[in-house]
């Protein structure tokens, strides 16, 4: 399992464990995590499950392709630390992995 | 091409040869069914056709129509495709089934393909953030409950031009900040804009694209007076100072406009009169409704869905490729019927019934999927919840007495009158 702490845009904290293989989107909804939407279920083309990853993981994801860094870009609130969090894939060694939810989503 | 009819207009009366209205979607042969013709949408005959294609023609071929062949895209799982594949299928050079008469074209966004898309969108999407949309909730309230303190109780009056026209006519003057009191020029460019001539709104493409002018006109007279003071918060401010338009010719900045306006107006509109129809045809689920008002935001997207105020996106074939079996070459129109796929039970459980708590209620195809997704998608969620919370503060029912009127449109699917008496709440 792989545990994930999700922080809201007011600093509440809550941690989530999952299995290694799903994306950080589906350990959210699967959890009630709230401020993740998933309009799309999780096909990369809504922009509504929207996280800023904690600067430490930033370079442990794998590198977005150019249609979320195009998805994303629908977002008015994108940071350098964006990304759309169904397409990072758990793995052993995101195991502590950090994300804030923004105040809204797209 | 040498089959279409020589007068297109003439022939989408629906008294013509090619009318399906009042013809039994399964008797008559699959190639001839022809989901552009607006007869079934104004006569709302259309979801019988709609379901016969999802089952027997998922990607079907229609090669004889008022507007030239097309393909329609009718289950969800292949709309998502289509929609999220910008480098197969273009949003050039419209997303109407009518391809757009050269000297009556007018280029947005929404018809345009990256990068010129992203960079135009870029500038105006800020102000339906919602981060921004936040400021506006208590303004489209207070507006919101003075149009319904001010509805008569007990009699008869068209809930159409009384608060969906009302409401969403208000809050688009807000976002352009629009002289108030000529707000209503706003409604009708909006239905001039995607109007049919003849339809009763306009009679020819000269006087649309008359009025068209009117409306380039005074948009431009407000676009001279904001970019020569500080930049503001509304869109036209916001397009005369944005780098990516304020350079725009004036056909663009007359497209973007028209845009915003239909974008705001028609689709809003006809979800607030939707939602009362629809709780008026499941009359338990408005029972739900009373007794748990915190369902409100998960039943305005199920209304959302239900309604499908647009009921297709066209994209245009960059190349050729396959779609669920069926090859479709370079130059193909392919109509992603929305209203469709929303009703796909492949993914959505007894998709004809209106059912506010329904599970994953936001996964619905209105606001479309990718690039293009519905740019104000979360203002149009504000002013429904808004006006759904006001509604239940003040009204026990709102009792539809008569089957509305539809527009005569298979694009634009909402109602142009819908009677209703108010009863309110016991206090």
């Amino acid at each position: 399992m792989v545990k994930i702490l999700f922080k809201d845009h007011t600093g509440s904290e809550r941690s989530v464990e999952a299995a290694a293989g799903i994306s950080v989107m589906q350990a959210a909804v699967s959890n009630g995590v709230p401020g993740i939407d998933a309009d799309c279920g999780g096909s990369c083309s809504c922009a509504t499950c929207h996280v800023y990853v904690d600067e430490a993981w930033v370079g442990k994801l794998t590198a977005m392709d150019a249609n979320e860094d195009a998805m994303l870009g629908l977002s008015s609130d994108r940071r350098e630390n964006s990304r759309l969090c169904c397409q990072i894939t758990l793995s052993e060694e995101l195991d502590g992995l950090m994300v804030t939810t923004p105040e809204f989503q797209f | 091409m040498s089959d279409t009819p020589a007068s297109p207009e003439l022939d989408r009366r629906p008294e013509s040869k090619w009318s399906m209205v009042g013809r039994d979607p399964y008797a008559m042969p699959l190639e001839q069914i022809d989901l552009a013709h607006p007869g079934i949408w104004k006569e709302n005959e259309f979801l019988p056709f709609l379901k016969r294609l999802r089952e027997e023609a998922p990607v079907h071929y229609c090669a004889k129509s008022a507007t030239g062949p097309y393909w329609s895209v009718m289950k969800y799982k292949d709309i998502m495709e289509v929609d999220t594949s910008p480098h197969i299928y273009s949003s050039e050079p419209t997303i109407g089934i009518v391809d757009a008469f050269e000297e009556f074209t007018v280029p947005s966004f929404i018809s345009m393909d990256p990068p010129k898309h992203d960079e135009q969108r870029r500038v105006v999407q800020g102000v339906v953030a919602p981060s921004n949309l936040k400021n506006l909730e208590g303004l489209i309230r207070s507006r919101a409950a003075a149009i319904l303190d001010d509805l008569p109780i007990g009699e008869e009056f068209d809930w159409v031009e009384r608060v969906s026209i009302e409401l969403t006519t208000q809050m688009l003057a807000t976002l352009f900040d629009f002289p108030f009191e000529d707000r209503h020029k706003l409604t009708f460019w909006s239905d001039v804009a995607t109007a049919i001539p003849g339809g009763g709104i306009v009679n020819s493409h000269e006087e649309r694209w008359e009025a068209m002018q009117d409306c380039l006109a005074t948009f431009t007279r407000l676009w001279n007076e904001r970019v020569n003071a500080e930049p503001g918060n509304d869109l036209i401010s916001m397009l005369s100072h944005g780098e990516a338009t304020k350079t725009m010719p004036p056909m663009e900045y007359l497209g973007n406009i028209l845009l915003l306006i239909v974008g705001g107006n028609d689709t809003t509109r006809n979800s607030i009169t939707g939602g009362v129809l629809a709780l008026n045809q499941f009359p338990e689920e408005y029972d739900k409704l009373r007794a748990d008002h915190s369902l409100i935001p998960n039943m305005v997207s199920e209304i959302i869905r239900w309604q499908t105020p647009l009921a297709y996106m066209r994209r245009t074939a960059k190349v050729d490729t396959e779609l669920n079996g069926q090859k479709i070459k370079k130059g193909d129109k392919v109509i992603m019927w929305y209203a469709s796929g929303n009703q796909d039970d492949e993914v959505i459980e007894n998709p004809e019934r209106l059912i506010i708590d329904r599970p994953n209620a936001r996964q619905h195809l209105s606001f479309g999927f990718g690039l293009h997704r519905c740019m104000g998608n979360r203002l149009a969620e504000m002013q429904l919840r808004i006006v759904w919370e006001e509604i239940m503060d003040r009204f026990e029912n709102i009792e539809v007495v008569e089957e509305p009127e539809r527009i005569y449109s298979s694009f634009v699917k909402g109602y142009s009158k819908m009677t209703v008496v108010l009863h309110p709440k016991a206090s």
